[in-house]
């Protein structure tokens, strides 16, 4: 084939170089697919994708020829590590070092499958050969992830192949900056940070800003504890953000641009930075990209570990090498931005949609979601619920869709209580909102948000009073204190809440959070305090009930708070094993051998070791 | 956030330099002296050290021109920055709201108890750095901690504390990790762990 040498001058050395990238795949008779992304490299897919590399380099049949591949996130994390093979589209799942000599024989040399590697259906125990035919892929549509878990997350050739730097080429070849900013902006596409802001409203505003130079910034800083769809992106195809990101730097005339990623995910560190560095190498970024004069480059730049950076004005103060300070925002970044000059801030998710809707057109993405709502929006769905993954659908799929055809209902079967969203500024929606369709504003009603994707599934052993309590707990740490409302209010309302959780509290203590939620969120210099509240809110607004049961009767009705139920035994099920005689720390239980024993509730400090350690579920809480 | 004192001067390895001030004078050339970039050279500083040692922060203070107040603000601010040593095993517990739902909180508590460590701090014995963060965004394996680059999902309290036994005991991690498999055996079947790095 041919091989480039030095950098692309001309579109055409693109389409030529593309040309023979496909070429040569077309003379590959076996594609695996390992998935390394988030939820299955610690699960051993390194290992996996090892073994598969290694076979491949000593197989003695040269004439087939077998190309393993490391890919990001393919989706069902659950039943990590993932394997797929093509031709035949074969799923393999929970796939370990072990395996690959018997998937090597069967599926690569052979055309059989391993069918104990296959998914198979919980009820009917049908095996699906194929990523089709398991449920958990039913619905989703991949537009940022459309090439994550597909192509060799390392490679800018597979990018390429795949139809990589096609937009860039596009847009730099036969658009005014004037048309794409208009195509983006006639496509809907919103922020998928977290406001939802109009993305063309933005570049608009960051392109008639006056000041040089001009900053692209992405934010991969995706502090929402819970989520990693970010992640899986930026480790799966940051190709796509990259070329997002030049994308906007042409249409609002800027030449720097900064990715700030957060540092707890080193592998999207590394990632970003050899993605950066092999663009560069290959004239997609730099000097007089594509032949077009358009010049850019990026920067990577690590975060700290405070999740108040993922703020606009607190990541540029960051950028800056200060504290991540966040400041007023009556005046706008994409004025007066990082280092004071005009800078236009997206989310990772966000840069990626944007070669698909210059490749494809805005007609097509804005044909897709609903009326206000654009695009597919990325979910990483987790918590509760059996199918624990990452699943891109349309705008207005419904909860139950994602929660019971996607996530394959809740674990153990049990009633679903609540989902959360929105992250620490969203809240909780309860199962009577099951049917409504997910967009930003429907959410948002519901007393959510979107936030950035984050979709934590409940059942009925969640205390709705004590995830409020988990989101506030969380805020506390993470505000940077700056603010007076923000550092002193969500301190008292996570005493009250500490008070209710630890069964002291009294009655007012409602009102009381209320009030201090109105005045967070008149008051606070930021989004993270003016939204600190939304996660009480929407308990207190859903789950009032579970409240005053703290409050009045100093029970909790999830029976999780410790203190405010108790442990007993069954005397039914317990064999009188005496595993819990022995563990309990203050020798509250007694009871003979092979006889149910007993707990002395006047003993008992409820710690639940009990509980944790009987094998036959005999101890209960009640 | 905490307010930790800045940590003693490191003990110096090299017979020409006194302490840091080299690794520092290469790390500061290597963004170019650019004080914006005074976050990836502490980055970096901590990568090479471990921690944030008292003099290479006077170094780098003074070569920026930048006041050791404001170095110590920024170290302070951020979660990343250690000021002390580390000790010879890292504990990184998530404390996402999937790993909270399923007993974060409980598996942090023993371990705090078990070998006297607050968050972000070190044993006594050094063996251990805890180090809760936010989210590991590997919620497929709640609740998860990864001791020195390996995952550890599906924990309880007493299996997080097993695993952190054995480690402390072994020479090797790995050695550990097989010993503790015998009885992670129903997790690890699930949840299964490996390293990090692929
Ligand atoms: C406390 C706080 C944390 C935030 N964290 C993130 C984040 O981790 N990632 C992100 O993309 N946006 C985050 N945002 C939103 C950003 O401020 C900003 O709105 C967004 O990056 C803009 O991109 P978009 O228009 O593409 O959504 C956060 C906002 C606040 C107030
Ligand atoms: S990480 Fe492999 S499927 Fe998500």
């Amino acid at each position: 084939m041919k091989t480039l040498v030095g950098k692309f001058e001309s579109f055409t050395d693109l389409e030529q170089y593309r040309s023979a990238l496909k070429d040569r795949a077309a003379g590959v008779d076996c594609v695996i697919r390992v998935c390394c992304g988030p939820g299955c490299i610690p699960k051993g897919a390194s290992k996996v994708y090892e073994a598969f590399r290694q076979a491949a380099e000593e197989a003695d049949d040269k004439t087939v020829s077998v190309v393993p591949k490391l890919t990001g996130c393919q989706g069902l994390c659950e039943c990590g590590p993932i394997v797929t093979l093509d031709p035949g589209g074969i799923f393999y799942q929970h796939v370990q070092e072990g395996d690959v000599a018997e998937i090597w024989r069967e599926s690569v040399l052979g055309s059989g499958v391993v069918d104990r590697l296959l998914h198979h259906d919980e009820k009917t125990g049908q095996a699906a050969r194929t990523t089709e035919g398991v449920p958990f892929y039913q619905g989703h549509q991949r537009i940022a992830l459309a090439l994550c878990g597909v192509i060799d997350a390392r490679s800018i050739d597979d990018y390429i192949a795949a139809g990589g730097y096609q937009a860039l080429a596009k847009a730099l070849g036969s658009m005014k900056p004037e048309e794409v900013l208009d195509e983006v902006y006639r496509s809907g596409l919103r922020g998928r940070g977290g406001g939802g802001f109009l993305t063309g409203r933005k570049w608009r505003s960051a392109r008639e800003a006056h000041g040089e130079p001009k900053f692209v910034i992405a934010n991969g800083d995706e502090g929402d504890p819970g989520a990693f769809m970010d992640r899986a992106l930026m480790e799966g195809a940051p190709h796509a953000v990259i070329e997002g990101m030049i994308i906007g730097g042409y249409a609002i005339g800027s030449s720097n641009g900064y990715i700030y990623v957060r540092d707890e995910y080193p592998i999207a560190v590394q990632r970003l930075r050899d993605a950066v560095a092999k663009a560069r190498e290959m004239g997609l970024l730099g000097e007089n990209i594509l032949g077009s004069g358009f010049s850019f480059d990026i920067r990577i730049s690590r975060g700290g570990g405070a999740f108040v950076c993922g703020e606009s004005t607190a990541l540029m103060a960051s950028l800056e090498g200060r504290v991540g300070e966040p400041r007023a925002k009556y005046v706008h970044t994409v004025e007066f931005g990082f280092r004071n000059k005009p800078s236009l801030l997206n989310n990772v998710e966000t840069w990626a949609n944007v070669p698909a809707i210059i490749g494809r057109g805005a007609d097509w993405f804005a044909g897709i979601g609903t009326a206000k709502s654009k695009g597919t929006k990325v979910f990483s769905l987790v918590g509760k619920v059996k199918n624990t993954g990452l699943v891109e659908v349309p705008m207005g799929m419904t909860l139950r869709q994602i929660i019971y055809q996607i996530g394959g209902g809740i674990r153990g079967d049990r009633p679903f209580k609540a989902v959360q969203t929105g992250g620490p500024s969203g809240g909780c929606i309860p199962a009577a909102y099951l049917d409504e369709a997910v967009d930003f504003d429907r959410l948002t009603e519901l007393g959510s948000m979107m936030g950035s994707g984050g979709m934590i599934v409940m059942d009925e052993d969640t205390c709705m009073v004590n995830i409020a309590r988990y989101f506030l707990r969380f805020l506390k740490e993470e505000s940077c204190g700056k603010c007076t409302p923000c550092r002193e209010g969500i301190a008292q309302m996570l005493h009250i809440l500490d008070e209710i959780v630890g069964g002291r509290g009294t009655s007012g203590d409602l009102e009381r959070l209320q009030e201090l939620a109105v005045l967070l969120e008149d008051t606070a210099l930021c989004a993270l305090g003016k939204t600190a509240a939304n996660p009480v809110l929407s308990t207190v607004r859903y789950f009032r009930d579970e409240y005053q049961e703290h409050i009045e009767n100093h029970r909790c009705p999830a029976k999780e708070c410790r203190g405010l139920f108790r442990y007993q035994i069954d005397a039914a099920a317990c064999t009188g094993c005496g595993v819990c005689r022995k563990k309990c720390p203050v020798e509250a239980i007694t009871g003979k051998k092979k006889e149910p024993h007993l707990i002395d509730a006047d003993k008992c400090t409820n710690c639940g070791t009990c509980f944790d350690v009987c094998r036959f579920a005999a101890v209960k809480k009640v | 956030m905490s307010q930790p004192q800045l940590g003693p001067p490191p003990t110096c390895q090299s017979p020409e330099h006194t302490c840091g001030v080299s690794v520092v004078h290469e790390i500061i050339e290597r963004y170019g002296g650019n004080p914006e970039m005074l976050i990836p050279m502490m980055q970096d500083i901590q990568a090479a050290e471990g921690y944030l040692p008292r003099e290479h922060l006077r170094t780098l203070g003074r070569e920026l021109g930048v006041p050791l107040s404001r170095i110590y603000g920024v170290a302070t601010f951020y979660a990343a920055f250690r000021l002390q040593p580390k000790g010879k095993h890292t504990i990184t517990l998530c404390m996402g709201t999937v790993c909270y739902l399923k007993g974060a909180d409980q598996i942090s508590a023993v371990i705090q108890d078990e070998f006297q460590v607050k968050p972000g701090g070190t044993s006594p014995d050094r063996k251990f750095t805890f180090a809760p963060v936010n989210c590991l965004g590997a919620c497929a394996l709640a609740p998860v901690m990864v001791v020195d680059g390996e995952y550890f999902g599906g924990l309880s309290a007493s299996s997080a504390v097993d695993i952190l036994q054995k480690i402390a005991s072994s020479k090797k991690p790995s050695e550990a990790v097989a010993k503790a498999d015998a009885k992670q055996k129903t997790a690890a079947q699930k949840n299964g762990r490996g390293s990090q790095n692929p």
